[in-house]
């Protein structure tokens, strides 16, 4: 785990228990004292380029293979993307809420997967515990009921994304204009035998979360975290919205950036700077430039942005989030794990609630209207804001793509929680497998999903060979 | 005795692959009394700690690492097993083998409509890895044992096909768990 080439440079590959491919490289000076320290984004697909000349009908099930993690937010931005395409601005009620109950059943795996899956080993067995055990199998060992619990939870989100997508991962369930199925009483009725069990264990989570931050507020207040600005769409009353919305943006003490704005203008607001050293590009608000105009969203942003959230649960954790910093914006990157159990039980009261929506058994599906040329389609990923956007031809076939996922939005703050990890925590002293485990715990708090990120490319800084078993040459790539 | 080993990794893949190995829900409990994890983004192990009996690979080959990452795996286990469309044929990652890189990085880097690029930089940087011209099928690279088709592979595909090679039984798997998609 712990490759160096100089005594003085330290990497930590492949960054593990988050999803994707990424990478983190530290500088040490003589003095062991940390001088440089990077999160890398080391994957590139080519996406946007790739996906011209493809039929936009084609395009919700082909982008959400940039990630098999939240394949249905891909899908569904793609899909509102493609809604406007067909000239759409209003779904019928039952298209709009299948897409609803898909895309909350996947808030609730996602969510369940990664803090049971990927987190619990961190705050259960501490930072620095036994890289053996410290996995979500070690967790089973341990504390079963917990990893029982875990597991049956994202059963469930990916339960529901079958009955309203077709299919676990890479469904088909949203079309230009609607979907392809309604939900049948029979599904339905699947689906509310075990909504009580997830309530209660959704409950669990929140509080397991909520205590685990407040009884460690002193250590993990300062742990990887500084002041920042926090974006998210919302809903025109100020509700939180994970769906559709306008977006909001906020500064680290609350005063707004910008409110209300439609995201079919997100250009005017939002720029992207490449930078040499990583795929993943560096988003900021264009009005404030690349110092100052960085922002993170997710989670902490939304519970940060939201005036109220709709349900009557996930509303009374938010006020006691809030309260833990007067109700200013909270800036603490540890603080994402308990949003993140916060919008679980947001997640299965909206899944309550629609499940008693006959509108889910409509036979309605479909819209058409006149074709355009434009199409832009945000939505709340777990992870953050997604933003899609496409240009389609006469012929039907994409000519542009702008992809902004969700992970790349947080590539500033991670990079800064990275550096502060490492320079509070790595600094001459002798560094150990459990103190680099620190730098990924802070990275893990961003639930960052460099899969997703790697759908951009780079150019080739060496010369590569590639052989096949037998020693032949197959491929050879060289810096031009 | 000790239990055999299985590792696991994701190459040019979107982590889908992963995920349907999750799916087997509860199965899960019952494979971690059958198997040892080594190596694999769900824990914490970054090289390989000892043999593996199988090894599970997700995603195809687009740049210098995951070339070495896959040698490394083919030299650790005894079984490899191309997990999944884009392992088995490039996937939706090879439709960029059409397409010259430098087109792709350009559209990425340099005309996007929100890039910010003054300085019109591509990444370039010894830290991140040489992209190949081309996404590689593993079976390209290395000696594959078994492939499994779907994107991803249903999770009672994955099941059925461990579960018989762990117990060093004949993969027969029926006739529906066999499709691309
Ligand atoms: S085969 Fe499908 S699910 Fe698996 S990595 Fe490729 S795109 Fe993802």
């Amino acid at each position: 785990m712990i490759a160096s080439n100089t005594s003085n440079r330290i990497v930590i590959q492949p960054v593990t228990r988050v999803e994707g491919h990424g990478k983190v490289t530290i500088l040490l000076d003589e003095q062991r004292r940390v001088q440089q320290a990077r999160l890398h984004i080391v994957e590139f697909r080519g996406f946007e380029r790739f996906i011209q000349g493809r039929p936009y009908w084609e395009v919700p099930v082909l982008v959400q293979r940039l990630c098999g993690i939240c394949p249905v937010s891909h899908h569904l931005a793609a899909a509102k993307a493609m809604d406007r395409i067909v000239g759409v601005r209003q779904l019928t009620p039952t298209a709009e809420k299948i897409r609803r109950l898909m895309h909350y059943g996947q808030f609730f795996q996602s969510h369940a997967l990664h803090f049971f899956h990927l987190v619990s080993p961190d705050l259960l067995f501490g930072f620095d515990a036994d890289p053996a055990i410290r996995n979500v199998i070690g967790v089973a060992a341990k504390f079963p009921d917990l990893a029982v619990q875990g597991v049956m939870m994202r059963k469930y989100g990916q339960e529901i994304i079958k009955l309203t997508a077709g299919k676990k991962i890479h469904g088909t369930g949203a079309i230009p204009g609607g979907v392809n199925k309604n939900l049948t009483t029979a599904e339905r009725d699947l689906l509310l035998k075990d909504l009580p069990q997830m309530l209660t264990w959704s409950r669990a989570a929140h509080k397991l979360a909520k205590d685990y931050t407040t009884e460690h507020l002193a250590k993990l207040a300062p742990f990887g975290s500084f002041e920042s600005n926090h974006l998210s769409l919302i809903r025109a009353d100020g509700a939180m919205d994970l769906y559709h919305g306008n977006l909001r943006a906020i500064e680290a003490q609350g005063h707004k950036i910008f409110d209300q704005i439609d995201y079919q203008n997100y250009l005017d607001y939002i720029v992207e700077e490449v930078r040499n050293w990583s795929y993943m590009k560096f988003p900021f608000i264009k009005s404030m430039g690349p110092e100052k105009g960085w922002y993170r969203v997710g989670p902490l942003a939304r519970l940060n942005t939201a005036d109220f959230i709709d349900t009557p649960e996930a509303e009374k954790a938010r006020q006691e989030f809030m309260a833990v910093t007067n109700n200013k914006p909270n800036n603490i990157s540890m603080a994402y794990h308990w949003a993140r159990m916060i919008e679980l039980l947001h997640a299965i009261e909206k899944i309550q609630q629609l499940l008693q929506d006959a509108d889910l058994q409509g036979k309605d599906l479909m819209v058409q209207g006149q074709r355009q040329r434009t199409g832009i389609g945000l939505i709340e990923a777990p992870r953050g804001t997604l933003f899609h956007h496409y240009e389609v031809d006469e012929q039907d076939l994409v000519v542009r793509a702008n992809l902004i996922v969700s992970t790349t939005h947080n590539n500033e703050a991670m990079n800064r929680a990275v550096q502060k990890v490492a320079h509070d925590h790595l600094s001459g002293v002798e560094i150990t497998e459990g103190l680099l485990n620190h730098v990924e715990v802070a990275i893990r708090a961003y639930d960052p999903c460099l899969s997703c990120a790697t759908h951009a490319l780079g150019q080739m800084p060496l010369i590569v060979e590639l052989l096949d078993h037998a020693g032949h040459l197959l491929d050879t790539r060289s810096r031009n | 005795m000790a239990k055999p080993r299985v590792a696991t990794t994701s190459l040019a893949g979107c982590f889908g692959c992963h995920m349907s190995i999750l799916d087997i829900d509860d199965r899960i409990l019952k494979l971690v009394e059958l198997v040892d994890f080594d190596k694999s983004p769900i824990d914490d192990f970054k090289t390989f700690t000892g043999r593996c009996a199988v090894g599970l690979i997700e995603g195809g080959c687009c740049n210098e690492e995951n070339v070495h990452v896959l040698q490394d795996f083919r030299q650790h286990c005894d079984i490899l097993i191309s997990l999944g469309d884009c392992a088995t044929m490039g996937g939706i990652p090879a439709l960029r083998n059409t397409i010259p890189l430098r087109e792709c990085l350009e559209e990425a880097y340099l005309h996007g409509p929100s890039v910010y690029n003054p300085s019109g930089r591509i990444p370039n940087d010894p830290e991140i890895p040489l992209l190949l011209n081309k996404v590689y099928p593993c079976h390209e690279v290395v000696k594959i044992d078994y492939h499994l088709p779907g994107c991803p592979p249903s999770a009672d595909t994955i099941w059925e096909t461990l579960v018989a090679l762990l117990s060093d039984k004949p993969v027969q798997l029926p006739y529906e768990l066999i499709k691309y998609d």
